[in-house]
């Protein structure tokens, strides 16, 4: 494809093509090369970053201006108040100038043009500054800030659909894009990698972490109880929000019952914990919680409930889960309820089918995509479970879940190995549960 | 268009007006079809009742007098009321010297109100590239970035808690140092990155949801007249995404309030958020209920007052992600 006779075209698509007048064409081989080039002189630099010498002594380089520790630093002496409108507004000023900078940049015209090249460099060069790398890898750090600077500007002047494209999507997405590398990928495969070796990280264990996990109590437990707990509460917790939605669907005072069922929904789990921590009470003499007194009042004996073992403790944390989280399936699911067309329901009616058939057939396959929505949802949360065996048992009594024993290890026995295989095996479970997420996106995009 | 739009977007008159005479349609027939609601009903109040109790109970508890509260239940307190507001003050008071509750309460606004915005703004931006500039692998990038929900929370936790205490150094390179913030007083930096961080791949999805549906011509009509991404994104997407934007903004205060992990994992013992303190405290209030009670209502207090406050834009917010995922 040669930009010239596409161009116009995509005008009108794009509605973004700056240059009004004719535009020379760039070769896209040429354009392909300049990046793969760019590629090659970054990761060179990198190379010579790793195997550049350490400086003895690295405070010996100072480099003038403001980091972001510096202004941290001056923020945290702060009340915690104070801080809040000071971290807005300069937050508000550096997402201004990137908009600024995006409405700006892609114009034609040689002021726009020395803005582009000004920021190309300026960004990722202020970026590192920022982040204050560095003493002995400055040069290196620096000439990769340079390298890509230049690189980005070349391209996206060079960019088909005219220079500035290339620049202001960048700036769109280079913020998430950053925080995502740095926070969710870099963390995922250093997690990977940390499960194999042992506690303080220096040692490769090829499995024995893994084995581990598999073989002592609060491993098994742990996988147990999380097993348990992602069968069990996705499934009532739907059971009991359909059968909720569809009692109380267009009764008298539906939005007050609705309410009712949703609002353990905005209450914290730690708050729910001890919530359900008073209702289970157990002491001698007089019961101060609700279901012992009711036990005794039946003239039985009060139970330490959160001791008891087998799996009954771990039945009544799941408990305060599915209290939790059943307004949420209630409120999805009776959405999806009223988006039934009526007119099926009369059929259905008219061809005599009772209530129950009538939910049966009609009802339950027009919300089937909302009902899977709901258990992928709660069974996902049940899954990453962590603050309710906190607050409640503090993993005592075979109530570990993986999310909580992770934790655990790390934060008690500092045990970073147990702890990311641990994690790994988190996400070998929750991931059958996105991807399924993700076909059904798909398949939604498809028919859009 | 698809039924998810239907659900969040139109608060305009034409569903009411259709809802409404779909009522009016359906009155005779509804009363017919409830006849079958009887049982229907009392099991509803049953459950209704169950799930209200519980939160009740711990009310009702917070408002009585130490002494009644050590030594009666709090379902006395109909036959026997007295109340008193003691508890609520001993609560907020008690913790260590480093921090009290009330002191954590506080601690928990600094660290939820900036957040939302964060989230709010990164991810509209990227929302706003995905769903109106057209780029190569735009639909794989957008599929990439909901994916990364993958990623428990877990996984993350260590190597991003070494990232920012202890920096990076790759051989004996340090490419970047440690933010070294655990010695100040109030630092919330740590708890602001990484909350935004993780509230990234939903807030994305569910923004875009939002953004792709805006009518083209509208964004048309402004390029016309000459406005650039810049001014599209602040001065038509951001109103014009407004309930959208509110419904996030809800959901991510809840939900970052609400975090216990995160918080205790990221912030500085003197920044800790309410729902720590009160997880610790828990323990050493052991069976003073009555101090449990008043600190778990303080703690509950804000997401409820929000929940009621703007219960529409949450619901909203929920709906918009679940009848589309």
């Amino acid at each position: 494809m040669s930009a010239p006779t596409t161009a116009p075209a995509r005008v009108k698509t794009d509605g973004l093509a700056p240059d009004s007048g004719p535009r020379r064409a760039f070769s896209p081989r040429v354009t392909a090369g300049i990046a793969t080039g760019a590629l090659v002189i970054l990761l060179a630099l990198v190379v010579l970053l790793l195997l550049s010498t350490p400086v003895e002594d690295p405070a010996k380089i100072v480099i003038p201006g403001v980091s972001l520790t510096a202004f941290f630093q001056w923020l945290g002496v702060m009340g915690p108040i104070v801080q809040i409108p000071i971290i807005l507004v300069a937050f508000a000023a550096v997402v201004g100038v990137l908009l600024l900078l995006i409405e700006y940049a892609p114009r034609p015209g040689r002021v726009y043009f020395w803005i582009r090249l000004v920021a190309c460099f300026a960004i990722p060069v202020l970026a590192l500054l920022l982040l204050r790398p560095y003493a002995n890898a400055f040069i290196y750090v620096l000439g990769i800030a340079l390298v890509s600077g230049a690189a980005l500007f070349v391209l996206d002047y060079r960019a088909r659909k005219g220079a500035g494209y290339l620049f202001q999507l960048v700036l769109f997405a280079a913020p998430a894009a950053v925080l995502l590398l740095i926070g969710l990928i870099y963390p995922f495969f250093a997690t990977f990698v940390q499960s194999f070796f042992d506690k303080t990280g220096a040692e490769f264990v090829g499995f024995d972490n893994y084995v581990w996990v598999f073989t002592q109590p609060e491993g098994t437990w742990s996988v147990i109880n999380t097993v348990i707990w992602v069968l069990i509460c996705p499934t009532i917790a739907t059971i009991v929000g359909l059968a909720y939605a569809v009692f109380i669907d267009r009764a008298a005072g539906e939005r007050f019952l609705k309410v009712l069922i949703f609002m353990p929904f905005a209450i914290s789990f730690v708050g729910a914990g001890i919530i359900w921590k008073f209702m289970y009470d157990y002491r001698q003499g007089d019961q101060l919680g609700l279901l012992n007194a009711i036990i005794t009042a039946f003239g039985g004996d009060p139970v330490a409930w959160l001791s008891v073992t087998p799996l009954v403790n771990s039945l009544l944390l799941m408990v305060v889960f599915i209290w939790s989280q059943t307004g949420l399936a209630m409120v999805i699911l009776s959405a999806a309820i009223k988006a039934v067309p009526p007119e099926q329901v009369e059929a259905a009616e008219l061809d005599g089918a009772n209530a129950w058939e009538r939910f049966r057939n009609v009802t339950v396959p027009g919300i089937r995509s909302s009902i899977v929505v709901v258990v992928t949802t709660v069974a996902i949360a049940s899954l990453k479970i962590y603050d309710i065996v906190a607050v409640m048992t503090g993993g005592r009594a075979n109530t570990s879940v993986l999310a909580f024993e992770m934790v655990n290890q790390q934060q008690r026995f500092q045990s970073y190995g147990h702890a990311a295989a641990l994690a790994v095996v988190l996400f070998i479970f929750v991931t059958p549960l996105i991807v399924f997420n993700i076909i059904q996106i798909r398949k939604q995009r498809e028919i859009r | 268009m698809s039924t998810g739009v239907d659900i969040i977007e139109p608060v305009t008159d034409t569903r009411s007006a259709r809802q409404v005479s779909r009522d009016t349609r359906k009155h005779e027939a509804m009363a017919r079809k409830r006849l079958t609601s009887k049982g229907a009903t009392i099991a509803a109040l049953v459950i209704a009742i169950f799930w209200t109790i519980p939160t009740f109970g711990l009310f009702v508890t917070s408002l009585r007098p130490g002494s009644d509260v050590q030594s009666t239940g709090w379902w006395t307190v109909f036959t026997d009321p007295s109340f008193t507001l003691e508890n609520f003050q001993k609560a907020l008071t008690s913790g260590g010297t480093a921090l009290t509750l009330g002191q954590s309460f506080l601690n928990s606004l600094a660290i939820t109100i900036p957040v939302v915005f964060f989230a709010l703004a990164v991810a509209s931006l990227l929302a706003y590239a995905f769903a109106w500039i057209d780029f190569k692998g735009r639909n794989l990038a957008f599929i990439a970035v909901f994916a990364l929900q993958i990623v428990p929370l877990q996984m993350a936790l260590v190597p991003l808690l070494s990232l920012f205490s202890r920096g990076m150094t790759i051989g004996d390179v340090t490419v970047f140092p440690a933010l070294d913030l655990r010695g100040l007083e109030h630092s919330f930096a740590t708890v602001w990155i990484a909350h935004t961080i993780f509230a990234l791949p939903l807030a994305v999805f569910l923004l875009h949801n939002f953004i792709a549906e805006i009518p083209s011509e509208v964004i048309e009509a402004a390029r016309v007249d000459g406005a650039g991404h810049g001014q599209i994104f602040f001065r038509m997407i951001l109103p014009l995404a407004a309930p959208a934007l509110a419904s996030f903004a809800v959901l991510e205060f809840i939900w970052v309030w609400n975090d216990l992990l995160v918080a205790t994992i990221f912030a500085p013992s003197s920044s800790l958020p309410i729902t720590q303190s009160l997880n610790s405290l828990s323990g050493t209030w052991g069976d003073q209920w009555f101090l449990q009670a008043a600190g778990t209502f303080i703690s509950i207090i804000v997401p409820l007052v929000v929940f009621f406050a703007l219960q529409r834009f949450f619901v909203r917010g929920l709906l918009a992600g679940a009848t589309k995922g």
